[in-house]
This record gives structure tokens, C-alpha cells and sequence, in this order.
């Protein structure tokens, strides 16, 4: 045996859904994510993709079924037991999650250095000299221009303020990031810049990652494997480059047969 | 010992967007390759002969028969295995210079060819990168550049290079000499022996008769296949 069979799962989804009322967020909703390995979930608005990446960070509760994940200390749990602290330790030092709108990941009146050093601090760092060589290092190799350390997000432009969103989750050295649209809102030339950065870092870093996208060049840069969803349910899924080059589903057929060619 | 084989396999696409139409791009097909030798695929643009190394690579999923490929002292159907298991083998066992270069934007050429290595590219990864560059004609001043901007054939040789480094037991060509010039084609015909010689398996897809004949120990007319079934 090789191996790959050796190493258990990080994360577990298992019969996931969610109802808000009678109105349908996803429903059965199964996957193994190991480590090292990126899923792009693909779909249009309204297809239950961020509804499903909000049930799998648990900042929902689902109606059905259960999520476990492997902790630091190699013990599989069910994310439902944990105690708020619990949880919220996870996502302090184990998780990351990158939103679409960097306002909402950033404290914009915090500066980015600061930005950065919370996160550090969070997990108990306490020198300062530490906290700000780290947070500089993060700036660099998000290509901010670390002279721009003290100034607060607000002066950064759209682009800038997403790279700073990336370094503050993964000062951390998270194992698991959760990636909603990272690249939506951007100019095309600012995407391709943040796609190749987070491609780099990811596969250097070796992270996992739960990325929701609309756009399948996203998926294709970025992930190993795909799920697509419509109505939320996971129509199809398979490694990336078997469900972009070999589509089975007729809305997946649709999807890729939608993308514009440069 | 063989290091691949291919048991009455075919792929049929079903094209939802044209009425359902079924296409059968290839079936029966049935072959295998030992390690040190070198299988060409041969018969006419649309016969089937990408998909079928899209099949053995894993990109086509296949629905029909078998692909089995040795991994150590095990034999994985790729059709079966899960995408974890496909994506090992590529690390692994199968290696792959596809038509194109899919260029990603800002990555140099000489990062691109190394990263099948791994990540981050390592010094000594780095120099035998440079080295399969320099054999290739890949001109230097051209390796810390992204390969989106290089014409045709030094994408091509990029694409090689990328292909041809790392050492793995199974090597799948497609069309690698197309857009090259005589002396690269050369350069391209040597590294196919070299690997032969370190006793890696091969199927290659290539037009150029003289490339064929200086690599092929084994050509399979895939018309054959189409019409067989």
C-alpha cells in the first residue's frame, strides 16, 4: 500500500442540508477533503455553494447531517460537539476564511501590520518585535509594500485590501482555509495577480481549501477537484480537469460551454 | 512486466447542449506497454487517439473497460480510482506533455518547468530545469519570463522541458515535435530514447514519420478501434 491511504481525512462532510424554512439552502451534501487537496465549488447565485461553505465553517447549523474534522492533535470530531471556545480557537489558529468583500475580513480601522499581528496574538503571540518581522514577512509575500505597514486598509485599493485579507488568515499557518469568491469584485489584471499569489501559497503551504467561485477559470487555476451545484445539490463532481475537459451533466456542459475565450 | 495496459476500453460523449446526441470518440481499445518501450498512436486527426491518452492520464474520465497502470507492485485502474488516487499517479507514475502549455499568468518558464517537482522549486531542482532548457533551445534570457507571451514552439519546448523532467515510469506524449523546427525535433527525438533507456514506458501521438520511426517500437492504427466495434 502507498501512502496516501495512510492519512485519515481532514474534513468530513457527510448528508449535509440546510433549510431556511421551507425554502431549500443545499441538501446531501457529501465529501472527504484531505489535506493538501483544494475543492472549487462551482455554480451560479443561488445554487446553495455559500450557503454550504457557511454550514462546513459552521457559521451555520445545518438541518441534516454532520461535518467532523481532524483536529491538530490528530483526533477526528464531530464539529457539532465542540464548545464554542473550541470552535472558536479553531478558527482562530486552524482556519481561515477569506470573504468575497475584504471589509468583512478586515478591521479597516486597525493598520495592516495590526491587522496581521491580531491574529498572532490571538494564538498567544507577545512580543512585539516577533509580531511585527512576522507580519512584515506576510505583507511581502502578499506584495504589499511593507512601508505601507502602519497605514489602515482603508487607503489600500481593492486588490490590496484582498492580499492583506489572505496574509491575516494565514499568518497563522491555518490548515483548512474557506475561500467565498476570493477573486470576485476585481479588475481582470488584479485577479490574475491574486489567483497566481494564492495558487503559489496555497500549494506551497500545502493548505487545504474549500473554494466557492462562479468563475471556472478560478477552478481550473486553483483546485484539484470540482463539485457542481445547482439547486442546491451537487450535481457532479470529479478532478478538475475531468469535469472542465469531460463534462457529464448537462448543466455542467452548459457552464463550461459558457466560458468566453480571451 | 508491464507497466500499462489498456483492456477494451472506449469513451462515448453524450452532448446535452446538441439534442443528446452520442459520439463515440473510440472503443475496444486494447494494448500495452512494457517499460523501455514506446507505443505510438497513428490514424487521422479525430480518430480518438487524445482521448484515449486523456483516458490513461485521467483528464476523460473512462466509463468503458479498463486502464490499468502500475504503481510499484500495484496495478490502478484509473477509470475506477478515486481523483486522490489519479492525482498521486501523476505525481507518481504517469507524466504528460500535453498539446499545449496551459499558461499561468506571472509563473517564469523555468518555475513552470520545475514545479512538477514540487514546491517550492528547490535549488538543484532549479539547475536540472535549466539544464533540459538550455538542451531544448529555450533561449535563456527567456526563462524568467511567463511563457504566455513566447511563440508557439518556445511554449512548446517549455511544455517539453515541463514534461520530460521529472522521472516517472510512464510518459504520455501528445504531439510533442508539432510546432518545432529539425534540430529541435532532434533534441525531442534523444530525450525519448534517454527515457526509454532509463526504462520508462511510453505513448506518444506523432504525425512527423521520421520522429516515428526513430522512437516507435510498437504502432497502433486507432481507425482500427473505431471500426472494430
Amino acid at each position: 500500500m502507498t501512502a496516501i491511504d495512510a492519512d485519515p481525512p481532514l474534513l468530513i462532510a457527510q448528508g449535509l442540508g440546510k433549510w431556511y424554512g421551507r425554502q431549500l439552502g443545499c441538501r446531501d451534501i457529501s465529501f472527504d477533503l484531505y489535506e493538501g487537496e483544494v475543492l472549487a465549488v462551482v455554480g451560479e447565485s443561488g445554487s446553495g455553494k455559500s450557503t454550504l461553505l457557511q454550514l462546513l465553517s459552521t457559521q451555520l447549523q445545518p438541518s441534516s447531517g454532520r461535518i467532523h474534522y481532524r483536529m491538530r492533535d490528530g483526533v477526528t470530531r464531530d464539529l457539532a460537539t465542540l464548545s464554542e471556545a473550541e470552535r472558536r480557537l479553531l478558527f482562530r489558529t486552524d482556519w481561515g476564511y477569506v470573504h468575497q468583500d475584504p471589509t468583512l475580513g478586515l478591521r479597516m480601522a486597525v493598520s495592516a501590520g495590526g491587522n496581521v499581528g491580531e491574529r498572532l496574538m490571538a494564538v498567544g503571540w507577545r512580543h512585539y518585535g516577533r509580531i511585527r518581522s512576522t507580519a512584515t514577512d506576510w505583507l511581502d509575500r502578499v506584495e504589499i509594500d511593507s512601508r505601507r505597514i502602519d497605514e489602515t486598509p482603508r487607503s489600500y485599493s481593492g486588490g490590496m485590501r484582498q492580499r492583506l485579507q489572505i496574509a491575516r488568515n494565514l499568518v497563522t499557518r491555518p490548515r483548512l482555509v474557506f475561500m467565498d469568491e476570493p477573486t470576485g469584485g476585481l479588475d481582470v489584471s488584479v485577479q490574475a495577480r491574486l489567483l497566481d499569489l494564492l495558487r503559489g501559497i496555497v500549494a506551497d503551504l500545502g493548505l487545504a481549501a474549500v473554494v466557492v467561485t462562479h468563475d471556472l477559470a478560478v477552478a481550473r487555476l486553483l483546485s484539484h477537484r470540482i463539485m457542481v451545484m445547482k439547486g442546491g445539490e451537487a450535481i457532479e463532481t470529479g478532478l478538475t480537469d475531468q469535469v472542465l475537459d469531460d463534462p457529464r451533466e448537462p448543466y455542467t456542459q452548459l457552464l463550461v460551454a459558457s466560458i468566453l475565450p480571451p | 512486466m508491464i507497466a500499462l495496459e489498456l483492456s477494451d476500453v472506449g469513451k462515448t460523449f453524450t452532448m446535452h447542449l446538441r439534442g443528446g446526441i452520442r459520439l463515440r470518440a473510440v472503443a475496444g481499445v486494447s494494448f500495452a506497454v512494457s517499460p523501455g518501450r514506446c507505443v505510438v498512436l497513428a490514424g487521422p486527426s479525430g480518430a480518438g487517439k487524445s482521448s484515449i491518452l486523456k483516458m490513461i492520464y485521467g483528464s476523460y474520465r473512462c466509463e468503458q473497460g479498463r486502464i490499468l497502470v502500475r504503481h510499484g507492485e500495484e496495478l490502478i485502474d484509473v477509470g475506477q480510482a478515486e481523483p486522490r488516487r489519479i492525482l498521486n499517479l501523476r505525481r507518481e507514475v504517469l507524466g504528460c506533455v500535453a498539446q499545449f502549455l496551459r499558461a499561468v499568468p506571472r509563473v517564469a518558464a523555468l518555475d513552470v518547468v520545475a514545479e512538477p517537482l514540487g514546491r517550492p522549486t528547490a535549488a538543484a531542482d532549479r539547475t536540472r530545469a535549466s539544464e533540459l532548457l538550455r538542451r531544448l533551445n529555450v533561449p535563456e534570457h527567456l526563462w524568467g519570463l511567463a511563457p504566455a507571451t513566447f511563440s508557439g514552439g518556445e511554449q512548446q519546448r517549455v511544455n517539453i522541458a515541463r514534461g520530460f523532467l521529472p522521472e516517472l515510469p510512464i510518459l504520455l506524449l501528445d504531439e510533442p515535435t508539432a510546432s518545432l523546427d529539425v534540430a529541435n525535433r532532434k533534441v525531442v527525438v534523444d530525450l525519448i530514447r534517454e527515457k526509454k533507456r532509463h526504462g520508462v514506458a511510453i505513448v506518444a501521438i506523432v504525425h512527423d514519420e521520421e520522429v516515428r520511426d526513430a522512437v516507435a517500437d510498437h504502432v497502433i492504427d486507432v481507425t482500427r478501434f473505431a471500426t472494430a466495434a
